[in-house]
Protein backbone atom coordinates (compact mmCIF):
# COMPACT_ATOMS: atom_id res chain seq x y z
CA UNK A 1 0.00 0.00 0.00
CA UNK A 2 1.15 3.64 -0.57
CA UNK A 3 0.10 6.01 2.01
CA UNK A 4 0.01 9.46 0.72
CA UNK A 5 -0.37 11.36 3.75
CA UNK A 6 -2.98 13.80 4.31
CA UNK A 7 -2.06 16.41 7.21
CA UNK A 8 -4.61 19.19 5.95
CA UNK A 9 -2.06 20.56 3.70
CA UNK A 10 -3.60 21.24 0.88
CA UNK A 11 -4.66 20.10 -2.30
CA UNK A 12 -3.81 16.30 -2.09
CA UNK A 13 -5.68 14.47 -4.50
CA UNK A 14 -3.69 15.78 -7.18
CA UNK A 15 -0.98 13.17 -6.07
CA UNK A 16 -3.76 10.56 -5.70
CA UNK A 17 -4.94 11.52 -9.59
CA UNK A 18 -1.81 10.97 -10.23
CA UNK A 19 -1.13 7.67 -9.32
CA UNK A 20 -4.79 6.37 -10.41
CA UNK A 21 -3.45 7.33 -14.11
CA UNK A 22 -0.69 5.65 -13.61
CA UNK A 23 -2.99 2.65 -12.88
CA UNK A 24 -2.04 2.33 -9.24
CA UNK A 25 -5.29 3.82 -8.12
CA UNK A 26 -5.92 -0.14 -5.92
CA UNK A 27 -3.24 0.42 -3.97
CA UNK A 28 -2.87 4.27 -3.47
CA UNK A 29 -4.72 5.83 -0.40
CA UNK A 30 -5.02 9.20 1.15
CA UNK A 31 -4.86 8.90 4.83
CA UNK A 32 -4.11 10.91 8.15
CA UNK A 33 -3.96 7.67 10.24
CA UNK A 34 -0.87 6.47 11.70
CA UNK A 35 -1.75 2.80 11.40
CA UNK A 36 -2.11 3.21 7.90
CA UNK A 37 1.32 4.86 7.57
CA UNK A 38 2.78 1.89 9.71
CA UNK A 39 1.16 -0.67 7.55
CA UNK A 40 1.71 0.96 4.50
CA UNK A 41 5.15 -0.21 2.18
CA UNK A 42 5.86 3.12 1.07
CA UNK A 43 5.07 6.86 1.72
CA UNK A 44 4.14 10.02 -0.46
CA UNK A 45 4.21 13.41 2.15
CA UNK A 46 2.91 16.16 -0.14
CA UNK A 47 1.16 19.33 0.79
CA UNK A 48 1.17 22.96 0.51
CA UNK A 49 1.13 25.93 2.33
CA UNK A 50 2.91 27.23 5.57
CA UNK A 51 5.81 25.13 7.54
CA UNK A 52 4.41 26.44 11.31
CA UNK A 53 0.66 24.88 10.41
CA UNK A 54 2.09 22.35 8.48
CA UNK A 55 3.95 20.83 11.36
CA UNK A 56 1.28 21.98 14.06
CA UNK A 57 -1.39 19.42 12.25
CA UNK A 58 1.42 16.77 12.04
CA UNK A 59 2.04 17.05 15.76
CA UNK A 60 -1.87 17.08 16.09
CA UNK A 61 -2.71 13.97 14.20
CA UNK A 62 0.20 12.15 15.98
CA UNK A 63 2.03 11.77 12.79
CA UNK A 64 5.48 13.01 13.38
CA UNK A 65 6.89 9.71 15.08
CA UNK A 66 5.04 7.13 12.46
CA UNK A 67 6.63 9.30 9.75
CA UNK A 68 10.11 8.87 11.22
CA UNK A 69 9.73 5.06 11.78
CA UNK A 70 8.65 4.64 8.57
CA UNK A 71 11.98 5.97 7.04
CA UNK A 72 14.13 4.45 10.13
CA UNK A 73 12.34 1.29 8.93
CA UNK A 74 13.85 1.72 5.16
CA UNK A 75 10.09 1.99 3.11
CA UNK A 76 10.77 4.17 -0.09
CA UNK A 77 9.78 7.71 1.35
CA UNK A 78 9.09 10.98 -0.82
CA UNK A 79 8.26 14.25 0.15
CA UNK A 80 7.10 16.64 -1.68
CA UNK A 81 7.18 20.71 -2.05
CA UNK A 82 5.90 21.79 1.83
CA UNK A 83 6.27 17.64 2.47
CA UNK A 84 10.05 18.11 0.87
CA UNK A 85 10.99 21.03 3.40
CA UNK A 86 9.58 19.30 6.28
CA UNK A 87 12.19 16.77 6.37
CA UNK A 88 14.60 18.94 7.42
CA UNK A 89 15.42 20.61 10.53
CA UNK A 90 14.31 23.45 10.78
CA UNK A 91 12.48 26.14 8.26
CA UNK A 92 12.95 30.16 8.28
CA UNK A 93 9.08 29.85 8.19
CA UNK A 94 6.89 30.83 11.45
CA UNK A 95 10.64 29.50 13.07
CA UNK A 96 8.96 25.88 12.68
CA UNK A 97 11.03 22.93 14.18
CA UNK A 98 10.78 20.47 11.87
CA UNK A 99 11.33 16.58 11.08
CA UNK A 100 15.36 16.30 11.04
CA UNK A 101 15.28 13.50 8.67
CA UNK A 102 17.76 15.82 6.65
CA UNK A 103 20.18 17.84 8.05
CA UNK A 104 20.31 21.50 7.13
CA UNK A 105 17.64 24.34 7.31
CA UNK A 106 14.64 25.79 5.04
CA UNK A 107 15.37 29.36 4.35
CA UNK A 108 13.37 32.21 1.86
CA UNK A 109 14.19 33.28 -1.45
CA UNK A 110 16.24 36.37 -0.68
CA UNK A 111 14.89 39.93 -2.03
CA UNK A 112 16.03 41.30 -4.67
CA UNK A 113 17.40 38.28 -6.17
CA UNK A 114 17.58 39.02 -9.80
CA UNK A 115 18.33 36.64 -13.13
CA UNK A 116 21.92 37.00 -14.43
CA UNK A 117 21.64 40.36 -16.72
CA UNK A 118 18.00 41.54 -15.96
CA UNK A 119 17.40 44.64 -13.92
CA UNK A 120 14.37 43.50 -12.31
CA UNK A 121 13.37 41.64 -8.86
CA UNK A 122 12.65 38.09 -9.34
CA UNK A 123 9.13 37.51 -8.12
CA UNK A 124 8.29 35.75 -4.99
CA UNK A 125 6.67 32.63 -4.93
CA UNK A 126 8.84 31.16 -8.17
CA UNK A 127 5.86 29.94 -9.53
CA UNK A 128 6.01 28.04 -12.95
CA UNK A 129 8.18 25.51 -14.72
CA UNK A 130 11.92 25.75 -13.91
CA UNK A 131 14.72 23.19 -15.22
CA UNK A 132 15.62 20.47 -12.99
CA UNK A 133 19.49 19.32 -12.94
CA UNK A 134 19.41 15.70 -11.72
CA UNK A 135 22.86 14.58 -10.30
CA UNK A 136 24.35 11.16 -10.83
CA UNK A 137 22.32 8.08 -11.11
CA UNK A 138 19.38 7.14 -9.48
CA UNK A 139 16.41 5.26 -10.24
CA UNK A 140 14.03 7.72 -9.22
CA UNK A 141 15.01 9.83 -13.03
CA UNK A 142 15.46 6.76 -15.13
CA UNK A 143 13.56 8.02 -18.19
CA UNK A 144 13.26 11.23 -17.58
CA UNK A 145 14.72 13.05 -20.27
CA UNK A 146 17.61 15.41 -19.15
CA UNK A 147 16.53 19.52 -19.02
CA UNK A 148 12.88 18.76 -18.19
CA UNK A 149 11.01 21.34 -16.54
CA UNK A 150 9.00 21.07 -13.63
CA UNK A 151 6.38 22.99 -12.08
CA UNK A 152 7.46 25.18 -8.60
CA UNK A 153 5.26 27.31 -6.35
CA UNK A 154 7.56 27.87 -3.26
CA UNK A 155 9.21 31.34 -1.45
CA UNK A 156 11.31 29.06 0.94
CA UNK A 157 13.91 26.01 -0.02
CA UNK A 158 15.93 24.11 2.64
CA UNK A 159 19.85 23.68 2.34
CA UNK A 160 20.94 20.44 2.64
CA UNK A 161 24.73 19.47 3.31
CA UNK A 162 25.99 18.84 -0.30
CA UNK A 163 26.55 15.36 -0.20
CA UNK A 164 22.37 15.15 -0.06
CA UNK A 165 21.76 17.22 -2.73
CA UNK A 166 20.45 15.07 -5.47
CA UNK A 167 18.80 17.84 -8.08
CA UNK A 168 19.36 21.85 -8.51
CA UNK A 169 17.52 23.87 -10.26
CA UNK A 170 18.54 27.66 -10.62
CA UNK A 171 16.02 31.17 -9.54
CA UNK A 172 18.10 33.92 -8.74
CA UNK A 173 20.68 31.53 -6.94
CA UNK A 174 21.32 27.45 -7.63
CA UNK A 175 19.15 26.18 -4.89
CA UNK A 176 18.60 22.09 -3.97
CA UNK A 177 15.54 21.15 -5.86
CA UNK A 178 16.10 17.53 -4.62
CA UNK A 179 17.39 15.85 -1.90
CA UNK A 180 18.01 12.35 -1.17
CA UNK A 181 19.55 9.72 0.93
CA UNK A 182 18.90 5.94 1.14
CA UNK A 183 15.32 5.54 0.83
CA UNK A 184 14.19 8.85 1.91
CA UNK A 185 13.64 11.36 -1.56
CA UNK A 186 12.38 14.82 -1.24
CA UNK A 187 11.22 17.30 -4.29
CA UNK A 188 10.58 21.13 -3.84
CA UNK A 189 8.80 21.06 -6.94
CA UNK A 190 5.35 19.05 -8.23
CA UNK A 191 5.93 16.14 -9.94
CA UNK A 192 2.20 15.39 -9.95
CA UNK A 193 1.50 18.68 -11.88
CA UNK A 194 4.83 18.60 -14.22
CA UNK A 195 3.32 16.27 -17.12
CA UNK A 196 5.29 13.50 -18.52
CA UNK A 197 8.50 13.82 -17.03
CA UNK A 198 6.80 14.25 -13.42
CA UNK A 199 4.64 11.17 -14.02
CA UNK A 200 7.75 9.28 -15.32
CA UNK A 201 9.37 10.23 -11.85
CA UNK A 202 6.64 9.48 -9.76
CA UNK A 203 6.03 6.02 -11.42
CA UNK A 204 9.75 5.27 -10.97
CA UNK A 205 8.84 5.96 -6.90
CA UNK A 206 6.44 3.58 -6.78
CA UNK A 207 8.09 0.90 -8.73
CA UNK A 208 11.65 1.86 -6.05
CA UNK A 209 13.39 -0.41 -4.52
CA UNK A 210 16.09 1.18 -2.27
CA UNK A 211 19.20 -1.34 -1.48
CA UNK B 1 15.56 29.59 -14.93
CA UNK B 2 12.20 30.22 -14.87
CA UNK B 3 9.99 29.93 -18.05
CA UNK B 4 7.13 32.08 -19.20
CA UNK B 5 4.12 30.42 -19.30
CA UNK B 6 1.45 30.43 -21.93
CA UNK B 7 -2.30 29.78 -20.53
CA UNK B 8 -4.95 28.86 -22.87
CA UNK B 9 -8.21 30.14 -21.51
CA UNK B 10 -11.40 28.51 -21.65
CA UNK B 11 -14.55 30.11 -20.95
CA UNK B 12 -17.20 27.29 -19.97
CA UNK B 13 -21.19 27.69 -20.30
CA UNK B 14 -23.14 25.11 -19.11
CA UNK B 15 -20.39 22.30 -19.48
CA UNK B 16 -19.18 24.01 -23.01
CA UNK B 17 -16.35 26.04 -23.93
CA UNK B 18 -16.63 28.80 -25.86
CA UNK B 19 -15.17 32.37 -26.90
CA UNK B 20 -16.74 35.55 -27.37
CA UNK B 21 -15.44 39.00 -28.46
CA UNK B 22 -15.64 41.33 -25.92
CA UNK B 23 -18.04 39.02 -24.23
CA UNK B 24 -21.06 38.96 -26.41
CA UNK B 25 -22.11 36.81 -29.43
CA UNK B 26 -20.10 33.53 -27.65
CA UNK B 27 -19.86 30.90 -30.00
CA UNK B 28 -19.54 27.24 -28.81
CA UNK B 29 -15.56 25.95 -29.67
CA UNK B 30 -16.08 22.50 -28.19
CA UNK B 31 -15.85 20.13 -25.18
CA UNK B 32 -13.37 21.63 -22.25
CA UNK B 33 -12.46 18.19 -21.10
CA UNK B 34 -10.87 17.43 -24.36
CA UNK B 35 -9.94 20.78 -25.40
CA UNK B 36 -7.90 20.84 -22.07
CA UNK B 37 -6.65 16.97 -22.88
CA UNK B 38 -6.01 18.92 -26.27
CA UNK B 39 -3.79 21.80 -24.75
CA UNK B 40 -2.50 19.39 -22.55
CA UNK B 41 -0.90 17.53 -25.00
CA UNK B 42 0.18 20.43 -27.05
CA UNK B 43 2.66 21.73 -24.26
CA UNK B 44 0.29 24.17 -22.44
CA UNK B 45 1.83 25.31 -19.30
CA UNK B 46 -0.88 25.98 -17.26
CA UNK B 47 -4.99 26.19 -18.34
CA UNK B 48 -7.49 28.70 -16.95
CA UNK B 49 -11.57 27.27 -17.43
CA UNK B 50 -13.55 30.42 -17.28
CA UNK B 51 -17.17 29.79 -15.70
CA UNK B 52 -19.31 32.35 -17.64
CA UNK B 53 -22.35 30.97 -16.42
CA UNK B 54 -22.43 32.06 -12.95
CA UNK B 55 -25.67 30.13 -11.65
CA UNK B 56 -26.49 27.39 -9.21
CA UNK B 57 -27.36 24.68 -11.34
CA UNK B 58 -24.27 25.92 -13.60
CA UNK B 59 -22.28 25.72 -10.70
CA UNK B 60 -22.73 21.65 -10.37
CA UNK B 61 -21.82 21.41 -14.13
CA UNK B 62 -18.73 23.15 -13.62
CA UNK B 63 -17.46 20.91 -10.55
CA UNK B 64 -18.39 18.06 -12.96
CA UNK B 65 -15.92 19.56 -15.96
CA UNK B 66 -13.04 20.34 -12.95
CA UNK B 67 -13.12 16.75 -11.45
CA UNK B 68 -13.64 15.53 -15.34
CA UNK B 69 -10.50 17.55 -16.47
CA UNK B 70 -8.37 16.85 -13.25
CA UNK B 71 -8.17 13.12 -14.14
CA UNK B 72 -6.94 13.69 -17.39
CA UNK B 73 -4.39 16.81 -17.37
CA UNK B 74 -0.99 16.60 -14.96
CA UNK B 75 -0.37 20.28 -15.84
CA UNK B 76 -1.72 23.08 -13.43
CA UNK B 77 -5.32 24.81 -13.49
CA UNK B 78 -7.17 27.78 -12.67
CA UNK B 79 -10.81 28.20 -11.86
CA UNK B 80 -12.62 31.47 -12.13
CA UNK B 81 -16.18 33.34 -12.70
CA UNK B 82 -18.54 33.67 -9.91
CA UNK B 83 -16.13 32.93 -6.87
CA UNK B 84 -17.46 34.80 -3.51
CA UNK B 85 -17.58 32.54 -1.08
CA UNK B 86 -14.83 30.35 0.72
CA UNK B 87 -17.20 27.30 0.24
CA UNK B 88 -16.90 27.86 -3.61
CA UNK B 89 -13.46 28.14 -3.54
CA UNK B 90 -13.16 25.19 -1.70
CA UNK B 91 -15.63 23.22 -3.46
CA UNK B 92 -13.69 24.23 -7.00
CA UNK B 93 -10.28 23.39 -5.20
CA UNK B 94 -11.73 19.85 -3.77
CA UNK B 95 -12.48 18.85 -7.20
CA UNK B 96 -8.68 19.47 -8.71
CA UNK B 97 -8.20 22.70 -9.96
CA UNK B 98 -4.90 24.09 -8.78
CA UNK B 99 -5.82 27.59 -8.03
CA UNK B 100 -8.81 29.87 -7.85
CA UNK B 101 -9.42 32.84 -9.93
CA UNK B 102 -11.45 35.74 -7.60
CA UNK B 103 -12.46 38.73 -9.30
CA UNK B 104 -15.53 40.57 -8.78
CA UNK B 105 -16.50 38.65 -5.69
CA UNK B 106 -13.05 40.07 -4.54
CA UNK B 107 -14.19 43.89 -5.38
CA UNK B 108 -17.55 43.04 -3.35
CA UNK B 109 -15.59 41.77 -0.44
CA UNK B 110 -11.92 41.91 -1.12
CA UNK B 111 -11.27 39.94 2.39
CA UNK B 112 -12.24 36.88 0.31
CA UNK B 113 -8.35 37.12 -0.85
CA UNK B 114 -6.97 37.19 2.16
CA UNK B 115 -9.64 34.09 3.72
CA UNK B 116 -8.86 32.30 0.73
CA UNK B 117 -4.74 32.73 1.27
CA UNK B 118 -5.01 31.89 4.98
CA UNK B 119 -7.79 28.76 4.60
CA UNK B 120 -5.52 27.00 1.16
CA UNK B 121 -2.18 28.63 0.64
CA UNK B 122 -1.63 32.32 -1.43
CA UNK B 123 0.08 30.60 -4.29
CA UNK B 124 -3.78 28.88 -5.07
CA UNK B 125 -5.54 32.75 -4.81
CA UNK B 126 -5.24 34.53 -8.62
CA UNK B 127 -6.92 37.89 -8.48
CA UNK B 128 -8.99 38.53 -11.95
CA UNK B 129 -9.20 41.87 -12.48
CA UNK B 130 -10.97 43.19 -15.86
CA UNK B 131 -9.00 46.55 -16.40
CA UNK B 132 -10.40 49.65 -18.84
CA UNK B 133 -8.55 52.57 -20.13
CA UNK B 134 -10.03 55.39 -18.46
CA UNK B 135 -7.35 58.47 -18.07
CA UNK B 136 -5.60 60.03 -16.18
CA UNK B 137 -8.07 61.63 -12.94
CA UNK B 138 -7.99 62.09 -9.10
CA UNK B 139 -9.84 58.76 -8.81
CA UNK B 140 -7.93 56.98 -11.51
CA UNK B 141 -4.15 57.85 -11.22
CA UNK B 142 -2.78 55.03 -12.93
CA UNK B 143 -4.95 56.34 -16.05
CA UNK B 144 -6.96 52.50 -15.45
CA UNK B 145 -10.13 51.36 -13.54
CA UNK B 146 -11.56 48.22 -12.73
CA UNK B 147 -14.44 47.23 -14.11
CA UNK B 148 -17.00 44.47 -13.67
CA UNK B 149 -19.54 42.35 -15.81
CA UNK B 150 -17.55 42.23 -18.83
CA UNK B 151 -16.74 46.19 -18.51
CA UNK B 152 -20.47 46.94 -18.46
CA UNK B 153 -19.81 47.75 -14.78
CA UNK B 154 -17.67 50.58 -13.39
CA UNK B 155 -15.91 50.06 -10.25
CA UNK B 156 -14.28 53.44 -9.70
CA UNK B 157 -11.21 51.33 -8.10
CA UNK B 158 -7.55 52.83 -9.60
CA UNK B 159 -6.40 48.97 -11.11
CA UNK B 160 -2.79 49.52 -9.85
CA UNK B 161 -4.11 50.58 -6.38
CA UNK B 162 -6.62 47.38 -6.13
CA UNK B 163 -3.51 45.21 -7.59
CA UNK B 164 -0.99 46.44 -5.16
CA UNK B 165 -3.60 46.15 -2.72
CA UNK B 166 -5.09 42.41 -3.41
CA UNK B 167 -1.38 41.67 -3.04
CA UNK B 168 -1.35 43.04 0.33
CA UNK B 169 -4.10 40.63 1.03
CA UNK B 170 -3.02 37.98 0.17
CA UNK B 171 -3.03 36.86 -3.69
CA UNK B 172 -0.76 34.99 -5.03
CA UNK B 173 -0.58 35.85 -8.88
CA UNK B 174 -2.81 38.69 -11.10
CA UNK B 175 -4.18 37.74 -14.30
CA UNK B 176 -4.53 40.91 -15.77
CA UNK B 177 -7.35 41.21 -18.32
CA UNK B 178 -7.72 44.17 -20.88
CA UNK B 179 -11.02 45.05 -21.33
CA UNK B 180 -10.32 47.43 -24.18
CA UNK B 181 -7.68 44.69 -25.91
CA UNK B 182 -9.68 41.66 -25.27
CA UNK B 183 -11.29 39.87 -28.19
CA UNK B 184 -9.65 41.84 -30.97
CA UNK B 185 -6.84 40.10 -31.40
CA UNK B 186 -4.84 42.74 -31.65
CA UNK B 187 -2.12 42.78 -29.41
CA UNK B 188 -2.17 43.14 -25.08
CA UNK B 189 -2.00 45.80 -23.93
CA UNK B 190 1.88 46.23 -23.17
CA UNK B 191 2.02 49.71 -20.81
CA UNK B 192 -0.90 48.46 -18.64
CA UNK B 193 0.67 45.32 -18.00
CA UNK B 194 4.48 46.57 -17.60
CA UNK B 195 2.36 49.29 -14.98
CA UNK B 196 0.92 46.82 -12.83
CA UNK B 197 3.99 43.48 -13.43
CA UNK B 198 6.62 45.74 -12.41
CA UNK B 199 4.93 47.26 -9.50
CA UNK B 200 3.92 44.20 -7.76
CA UNK B 201 6.08 41.46 -6.27
CA UNK B 202 3.63 38.67 -7.59
CA UNK B 203 3.14 37.21 -11.13
CA UNK B 204 1.19 38.90 -13.58
CA UNK B 205 -0.70 37.15 -15.98
CA UNK B 206 -1.48 39.08 -19.38
CA UNK B 207 -4.34 38.66 -20.83
CA UNK B 208 -6.60 40.13 -23.66
CA UNK B 209 -5.93 40.83 -27.24
CA UNK B 210 -3.21 37.97 -28.45
CA UNK B 211 -3.54 37.48 -31.81
CA UNK B 212 -0.34 36.72 -32.87
CA UNK B 213 2.56 35.13 -32.04
CA UNK B 214 4.48 38.27 -31.94
CA UNK B 215 2.00 39.60 -29.52
CA UNK B 216 3.40 37.20 -27.08
CA UNK B 217 7.18 38.01 -27.61
CA UNK B 218 6.27 42.12 -26.90
CA UNK B 219 4.12 41.04 -23.73
CA UNK B 220 6.91 38.43 -22.47
CA UNK B 221 9.63 41.18 -23.10
CA UNK B 222 8.40 44.89 -23.33
CA UNK B 223 5.14 44.32 -20.88
CA UNK B 224 7.02 42.39 -18.31
CA UNK B 225 4.44 39.74 -18.17
CA UNK B 226 5.68 36.40 -16.58
CA UNK B 227 2.51 34.53 -18.27
CA UNK B 228 0.75 35.10 -21.22
CA UNK B 229 -3.11 33.83 -21.60
CA UNK B 230 -4.36 32.78 -24.93
CA UNK B 231 -7.82 32.18 -26.10
CA UNK B 232 -9.36 32.83 -30.23
CA UNK B 233 -6.02 32.51 -31.73
CA UNK B 234 -5.82 29.05 -30.22
CA UNK B 235 -9.05 27.49 -29.91
CA UNK B 236 -9.94 28.55 -33.58
CA UNK B 237 -7.03 26.33 -34.91
CA UNK B 238 -5.05 29.11 -36.46
CA UNK B 239 -1.92 28.68 -34.36
CA UNK B 240 -0.72 26.00 -32.39
CA UNK B 241 0.86 26.07 -28.95
CA UNK B 242 4.07 23.83 -29.44
CA UNK B 243 4.55 26.55 -32.79
CA UNK B 244 4.31 29.35 -30.61
CA UNK B 245 6.47 28.22 -28.38
CA UNK B 246 8.67 27.73 -30.69
CA UNK B 247 8.69 31.03 -31.91
CA UNK B 248 8.91 32.24 -29.09
CA UNK B 249 12.36 30.66 -28.56
CA UNK B 250 13.60 31.27 -31.83
CA UNK B 251 12.60 35.21 -30.50
CA UNK B 252 15.26 34.58 -26.88
CA UNK B 253 12.03 33.97 -24.89
CA UNK B 254 12.56 31.72 -22.58
CA UNK B 255 9.51 28.82 -22.80
CA UNK B 256 9.54 25.34 -21.30
CA UNK B 257 10.59 23.32 -24.51
CA UNK B 258 9.67 19.86 -24.05
CA UNK B 259 6.89 17.98 -22.49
Amino acid sequence: MIAIVDYRAGNLTSVQRALDALGLAESAHVTQSPADIAAADRIIFPGVGAAGEAMDNLRDLGLAGPLRQAVADGKPFLGICIGYQLLFERSEEDSAECLGLFAGRVVRFAAGLREAGSPRPLKIPQMGWNEVRFRGHHPLWEGVPAGSEFYFVHSYYPEPSPDRVCATAVYGIEFAAGAARNNLVGFQFHPEKSGRPGLRLLANFCAWRPC
Amino acid sequence: MLSKRIIPCLDVHAGRTTKGVKFVNNIDVGDPVEMARHYYEEGADELVFYDITASAEGRGILLDVVRRVAAEIFIPFAVGGGLNSLDDLRAVLLAGAEKVSVNTGAIRNPGIIAEGARAFGRQCVVLGMDVLRVGVSAGTPSGYEVVTHGGRRRTGRDALAWAREAEALGAGEICLNSIDADGTRGGYEIALTRLISTAVGIPVIASGGAGTPEHLVEVLTEGCADAALVASMVHFGGCRIRDLKAFLAGRGVKVRAQW
